[in-house]
């Protein structure tokens, strides 16, 4: 074997050999109990705050509400889509003070205001300064969970 | 709530929200970029050991220490893009075959390690021995070190050296095919992305990163001439313009039939393509990389194969040709990476990228990051002067 060889192959080895002993230190315990990942965190991931309750909890108090929404074009939409996130509403029926109610022409004119990009088809679009101006908010005329509906 | 709407004014049509700030800026530019020329140092390098083109035997050496010196550098435009440098290690501890970046951790540890490191240290260890013994002081100690204890020069082990390291170079030139070719996967892997995938994205990276490798060597070249007060090898520096001219061809070519292939199939992505090509990338496609990176370095190269003018003329303009070819080949990293990023996936709208100064994605941070490579050559040409290797 040439010298060089017995220089490189066990200096090589001993690289090897040295991550491994690394690696075995370096990787997290709970890594590759479920998966390709550091189990661990499910846990840590579990018990990061709430913010979202879902839909089907506001339904199981707000019966009124979703049967209308069901009935309308915003029947897709999640109610906090537009009331924000409520997890703690939900928690605790008092806490109102994160709950967005908002029927302005800027709120609502965020998904329906003229915009050539957006698809036709699917948002319905409206000049949100010249439509009706004599109004001020859109809410004044139109029932968000009921959209159809006008208001007298 | 507010600062969206001022954010808003950089986008034109329609996108969707995670679409407004690019992810990656111009650090993610430099690592293909700086990888390339690693890979293509390294190709030339190959071609006078491998391929004996003797005539390039003045710039073998230059070119693997350039490579080198850039192989140090390459992955660190991306641990500073991440941010977290002291998790930079995770990546390489637990690989998923289902993750391209930890492959390429082990792609690029096979190069560096394996292939480049172990033919610098094969062909320098004669000299190595011999500097050990003639200087003094740290580098004495430096040259010790470097030779691992080998102190062996006998014809015997010189011969073993040769043969050992050659067959390192032949191995060496599929793993730098293999590296610069990876680099372009990782783009054309990624399906969303119509600019970024097509199959030829490889090809194209390997193409480019070869130009972008030869035209730096024949920079250094010069550049190193100049400043050692000695005469350019013309014969050599004919040799490298003749094989960038046959690659720079090769790239152009198959550049251009991408596009073509682009324009012919006009699929549904073609249209937001066309405004990116003819818009947003204008100068930095047409003008920066097709003119002044391609077309007037293959105008010089090529008119060079018709007529060979005089060696004053030459010089100057393989200068020329080079520093160009260098600057178009970063814009097409930048028209690959930031024009990519440019366009929404409805397809319906773009956003907008300015290069900031300062902070950590900023011009001076990149510029940093490429001048280091040149300051680690500098400091290996101190310690293992080619110039100065025992004719053999």
């Amino acid at each position: 074997m040439p010298v060089q060889l017995k220089t490189l192959l066990p200096l090589f080895a001993l690289f090897i050999l040295l991550f491994l002993i690394a690696r075995h230190f370096l990787i997290p315990e709970s890594f590759g109990k479920y998966g390709h990942y550091r189990a661990d965190s499910m846990d840590e991931i579990a018990v990061l705050p709430i913010h979202y309750a879902g839909k089907s909890v506001c339904i199981e108090c707000h019966d009124t509400e979703a049967e209308m929404l069901e009935s309308d074009q915003h029947a897709g939409l999640s109610c906090e889509i537009c009331h924000g996130p409520n997890a703690k509403h939900a928690d605790d029926y008092d806490v109102k003070e994160f709950l967005v109610k908002d029927g302005s022409r800027i709120f609502c004119g965020r998904c329906h205001a003229v915009n050539a990009a957006r698809k036709l088809e699917n948002v319905i679009q409206v000049d949100v300064v010249e439509h009706h101006p004599e109004k001020e908010n859109c809410t004044d005329c139109h029932n968000p969970h009921a959209v159809w509906e006008i208001k007298e | 709530m507010e600062h969206l709407y001022d954010i808003l004014n950089q986008v034109d049509g329609y996108i969707y929200p995670n679409e407004i700030a690019l992810q990656w800026g111009i650090l993610i530019v430099l690592y293909p970029y700086i990888t390339g020329l690693v890979a293509g140092a390294f190709i030339l390098a190959s071609l006078e050991r491998v391929f004996k083109v003797k005539v390039l035997r003045p710039t073998y050496h230059l070119a693997l220490l350039t490579a080198l010196a850039f192989l140090l550098v390459a992955g660190l435009p991306l641990i500073s893009h991440l941010g977290h440098p002291l998790r930079a290690y995770e990546i390489l501890m637990t690989p998923h075959f289902s993750s391209a970046m930890a492959i390429f951790g082990f792609v690029y540890l096979w190069y560096l390690m394996a292939v480049l490191l172990l033919e610098i240290w094969f062909d320098y260890r004669r000299d190595l021995v011999i500097w050990s013994q003639q200087s003094t002081g740290i580098k004495r100690r430096i040259y010790k070190i470097l030779t691992l204890g080998v102190t062996d020069i006998s014809p015997k082990a010189l011969e073993w050296d040769e043969k050992l390291g050659y067959i390192i170079t032949v191995i060496g030139v599929p793993s730098a095919f293999l590296l610069h070719g990876y680099v372009g996967f990782i783009f054309g892997s990624i399906k969303a992305n119509p600019w970024w995938s097509t199959v030829m994205m490889p090809v194209i990276f390997l193409l480019s990163a070869m130009v972008s490798g030869i035209a730096l060597v024949m920079f250094m070249y010069m550049v190193i001439s100049r400043i050692r007060k000695v005469k350019i090898d013309m014969a050599c520096l004919d040799e490298i313009g003749k094989f960038l001219f046959l690659v720079l061809i090769l790239d152009f070519t198959l550049e251009s039939l991408d596009q073509v292939h682009r324009i012919y199939e006009a699929e549904e992505s073609f249209e937001i393509l066309h405004l990116l090509v003819t818009g947003k990338l204008t100068y930095t496609l047409l003008i920066f990389q097709g003119l002044m990176g391609t077309v007037i370095p293959l105008l010089i190269l090529g008119f060079f194969r018709i007529s060979l003018p005089e060696e004053k003329v030459r010089k100057p303009l393989y200068f020329l040709a080079s520093s160009l070819v260098l600057f178009g080949v970063f814009f097409m990293r930048w028209n690959v990476v930031i024009g990519g990023q440019l366009f929404s996936k409805s397809f319906l709208g773009f956003t907008s990228f300015k290069l900031g100064m300062v902070g950590l994605e900023g011009f001076w941070m990149a510029l940093f990051w490429m001048i280091l490579p040149f300051m680690i050559l500098s400091l290996l040409l101190w310690l293992l002067p080619p110039w100065k290797k025992q004719l053999g």
